[in-house]
């Protein structure tokens, strides 16, 4: 994809920009697969490919949403190869999520955490988006290549779940690697590969 | 881009509540986890990048020339 080759300084904004955003990333990537570790990994593949992708990018526009849904299809194809498969570290997490300073509940962080990895995952990452992403629904439901409707139901069964199992402190122990948890996800990847994802469009 | 106050608010509580930033001990009906969620995503983004990533960064500056 090079039809349009950018000017050197055209290349250093996407270098910054693309910088600027390997934190959200990096957070993104880690409320998706819970493994700190192969979070990073994601990222790093996300930002080769998103490097390889430059000249799709439309500069002014959102470099987060734009390489959220890079990250996003990068997760989804190796969850397809099963690379997550059984992964998923509960001693790991729990460590992770005691460790920031001045947190006054860090058990019940914790618990959203795991409560958080026990969702279907396009109901976790609608939540993650729009909760913790601070995107608005239209844009992530551009991120998801769905309907706004859709990434608002998604989000209130996230949430009413959510409050649920913390309210009951029954939090299921539930495998992450469950093909049929992800057929949805996987049929909105299709979607994206089809062209009504933001990344596909530009 | 704003964060959407409605995510934060269970019914009926106010919006201040949810959104102050300290998470405070309440019943677990309180959006609290809402916070947390943003907790979560904030610490990792706070956190200081590994080299293994300004590594990566610069080696694609360097496939570019």
């Amino acid at each position: 994809m090079s039809e349009s080759k950018r000017t050197a300084s055209e290349q250093a904004d996407f270098k910054r920009e693309l910088t600027e955003v390997v934190p959200h990333l990096r957070a993104f990537a880690r409320g998706l697969c819970g493994r700190p570790d192969m979070a990073d990994d994601l990222v790093q593949e996300a930002l080769m490919k998103a490097w390889a992708a430059q000249e799709r990018f439309e500069p002014g526009t959102s470099m987060r949403a734009w390489t959220f849904v890079i990250l996003r299809n990068a997760y989804l194809t190796d969850m397809r190869r099963n690379r997550f498969r059984g992964e998923y570290d509960e001693g790991v997490a729990e460590r992770i999520l005691t460790a920031p300073a001045g947190q006054e509940e860090p058990v019940h962080l914790s618990d959203m955490h795991r409560a958080l990895l026990t969702l279907p995952p396009e109901r976790r990452e609608a939540l993650l988006l729009v909760g913790a992403g601070g995107f608005s629904y239209e844009e992530a439901a551009n991120i998801c290549g769905c309907a706004v409707g859709t990434i608002k139901s998604r989000v209130g069964r996230a949430r009413s779940a959510l409050n649920a199992m913390l309210e009951s402190g029954d939090i299921p122990n539930r495998s992450l690697d469950d093909a049929t948890a992800h057929r949805a996800i996987l049929e909105e990847l299709d979607n994206v590969a089809a062209g009504n994802g933001i990344a596909a469009a530009s | 881009m704003g964060h959407p106050k409605e995510l934060l608010v269970t019914d009926g509580k106010s919006p201040d509540a949810a959104s102050s930033g300290k998470a405070k001990k309440s019943n677990p009906n309180d959006p609290q986890w809402a916070d947390g969620l943003r907790q979560l995503y904030d610490s990792v983004v706070d956190e200081p990048l590994p080299d293994s990533f300004k590594d990566l960064l610069s080696k694609l500056d360097g496939e570019a020339k």
